[in-house]
């Protein structure tokens, strides 16, 4: 008969509209500031630079390469080679990164820096909440702000990290066996 | 004893508009006596407006299982406020090809002409601002003026989408006005008069403990729906708000309107709804008497908004149940179903006033409504698949 549906319709509205009171589940909504889903861990949106140890300064990874400036799309990196060097993570002499900027109101989340990177020095963040109320100043972040520990890397990407640090271990371990040799030659030669 | 405090919690607004009126020279006391109902009006209206909009919002939320606005104040209540200062701060974009003049006074109509409705509704004992003879008529007068109203805002945008928003707008409200104005004519011919006023009084009586309502007669219930579904119509309401189609004609008619503008617009279709409504309690529902004859000692005018907040109710409810229709749709449900049935309402209206008293008028007037609905229904039906969609290409 004429207007059946209308009444099953009105019927199923009822039913979500009383039992949204009495029935917390049915509720969708997390109530953003309050409460928060935890994050997926493939999360991701604006590059940071990855230090071992506790100084940033000292045990930044990025050796500045600069092909992750040369690769970004949208050039939105800016890098100044230092004249001095520093040894990187397996104690070889490299330069490091006296300028390191990113503008993230340029970056468009691609991750092709993370690809491209040779020395796992560039991974991907998850923080979103980062508005300000200094748009040029506040969108541009400097070396400082972008370095963050290994240990956060951990705990926002643990699979990833495992394997970055899995990676690294071994181009140690290779680099020891090689030192190795070296040595006793050097040894046998003395 | 008790009688006297409940008849002045009643009348307590009349007496104190009489006790105001009462401190100015007697030449001015006509003038002052409307101008403190206009207040009134001015004042109570579009504060409904504002409780009803978050209340739709909630009240939607709740059926999606969502929550609703519930961060301005305490449960979400000052969110109007807040909208409020976001469309006064907005800016106000006026086409630089618009007539003008004619943009700005549509929207400004438009709230006028909803408030002029007001003017007959007796939202109380004794609390109408005016008593019209014609009163019915003047209502639907008035109505017609928003109509005008729309077709401004369409015709000086000098868009194509107002344009056509505003001539769909214009097809539906005038489609819909039959029906709206012969199910309401039934209520007429049963009262004997086109006063609010009048009818409202009318229903006031009780036999045994059940009211004098016109809704409770076979076809007093029938021409309710039917007034209803075209005041759905009338005032661009889900399932009807075809006006408004983002995926075909933008915001139909009010595409070009922003800023506070705009927020006139929606202030003008919710008093427009809230007033159709009214003129449907005071038709159908007794206007402000209560439902049963012992809940007389609560005062009439809590009757009335009572009655109002339940219609927007399902106003909102069938907003957040029924999908949009199709123009074509909506045109054949006016002509094909909705006129015909309401020419019906008004001849059962006949039969029932000259029946006498008793189960065979409830026969003969329930068996003249139902069976053609049932058949009405069956035809326009026919031939018509429903029920699962199925699709050529896509799977
Ligand atoms: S994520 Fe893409 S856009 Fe952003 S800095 Fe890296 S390469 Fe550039
Ligand atoms: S982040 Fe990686 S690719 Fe970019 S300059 Fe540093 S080491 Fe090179």
């Amino acid at each position: 008969m004429l207007g059946e549906g209308i009444v099953k319709g009105l019927a199923e509205t009822a039913r979500n509209f009383l039992g949204s009171f009495v029935d917390e589940e049915r509720l969708t909504t997390v109530e953003y500031p309050e409460e928060r889903l935890p994050q997926a861990e493939a999360a991701r949106n604006f590059p940071f630079l990855i230090y071992d140890g506790d100084d940033a300064e000292k045990g930044l990874r990025c050796v500045a390469c600069q092909i992750c400036e040369k690769e970004c799309p949208p050039r939105c990196i800016h890098i100044e080679k230092s004249k001095d060097k520093k040894p990187d993570y397996v104690g070889k002499q490299q330069f490091y990164p006296a300028v390191f900027d990113i503008d993230v109101s340029v970056c468009m989340s691609c991750q092709i820096c993370v690809e491209v990177c040779p020395f796992e020095a560039i991974r991907m963040d998850t923080q979103f909440e980062l508005s300000t109320d200094d748009r040029f100043g506040g969108l541009l972040w400097t070396k400082a702000e972008l370095a963050k520990t290994n240990e956060y890397y951990h705990s926002i990407h643990p699979t990833e990290a495992g394997e970055t640090d899995a990676r690294l271990d071994e181009e140690k371990a290779k680099v020891a066996a090689k030192a190795k040799p070296a040595e006793a030659e050097m040894q046998a030669k003395a | 004893m008790t009688q006297a405090p409940v008849q002045q919690l009643d009348q307590i607004f009349v007496m104190l508009k009489h006790w105001l009126v009462g401190y100015v020279p007697a030449a001015a006391q006509p003038v002052v006596s409307s101008l403190l109902s206009v207040v009134a009006i001015l004042a109570l209206f579009p504060a409904l407006f504002a409780f009803t909009t978050v209340l739709e919002r909630k009240g939607l939320g709740r059926m999606q299982n969502r929550y609703g606005p519930n961060r301005v104040g305490p449960f979400g209540l000052l969110q109007p406020l807040a909208d409020g200062i976001k469309s006064l701060t907005k800016e106000d974009v006026v086409p630089r090809t618009a007539d003008k003049a004619v943009h700005f006074m549509a929207p400004l109509l438009l709230v006028a002409a909803s408030f002029l409705a007001y003017a007959v509704l007796p939202v109380g004992r004794n609390m109408a601002a005016v008593n019209l003879d014609a009163g019915v008529l003047y209502f639907f007068a008035v109505g017609a003026v928003a109509e005008l109203a729309v077709f401004m805002a369409g015709w000086s945008s000098h868009n194509k989408y107002s344009l056509l928003g505003a001539m769909r707008a214009i097809a539906q409200m005038i489609s819909y006005e039959v029906p709206l104005i012969l199910s309401s004519l039934a209520v007429i011919m049963a009262a004997g008069s086109l006063s609010t006023v009048e009818i409202a009084g009318r229903q006031a009586g009780y036999s045994g403990i059940w009211p004098h309502w016109y809704v409770l007669t076979p076809w007093g219930l029938a021409g309710f729906l039917l007034f209803m579904i075209a005041a759905t119509a009338e005032t661009n309401r889900s399932p009807f708000d075809l006006p408004e189609g983002e995926s075909e004609i933008i915001a139909g008619y009010y595409t070009e309107y922003s800023g506070f503008k705009f927020a006139l617009f929606f202030l003008g279709e919710y008093l427009g709804m809230f007033a159709i409504s009214g003129l449907g309690i005071t038709l159908f529902l007794g206007g402000w008497s209560a439902p049963f004859s012992f809940l007389t000692w609560i005062p009439s005018w809590i009757w009335f908004f009572a009655k109002l907040l339940a219609l927007i109710a399902v106003f909102i409810w069938m907003r957040g149940t029924l999908p949009r229709l199709r123009m074509d749709q909506l045109m054949n449900f006016a002509w094909k179903f909705m006129l015909p049935m309401a020419l019906l309402v008004m001849v059962s209206a006949g039969v029932w006033r000259f029946l006498p008293h008793g189960v065979l008028r409830w026969i003969v007037c329930f068996v003249m409504i139902a069976v053609p609905y049932v058949l009405l229904g069956r035809g326009l039906l026919q031939g018509k698949k429903i029920g699962k969609r199925t699709y050529r290409f896509a799977e």
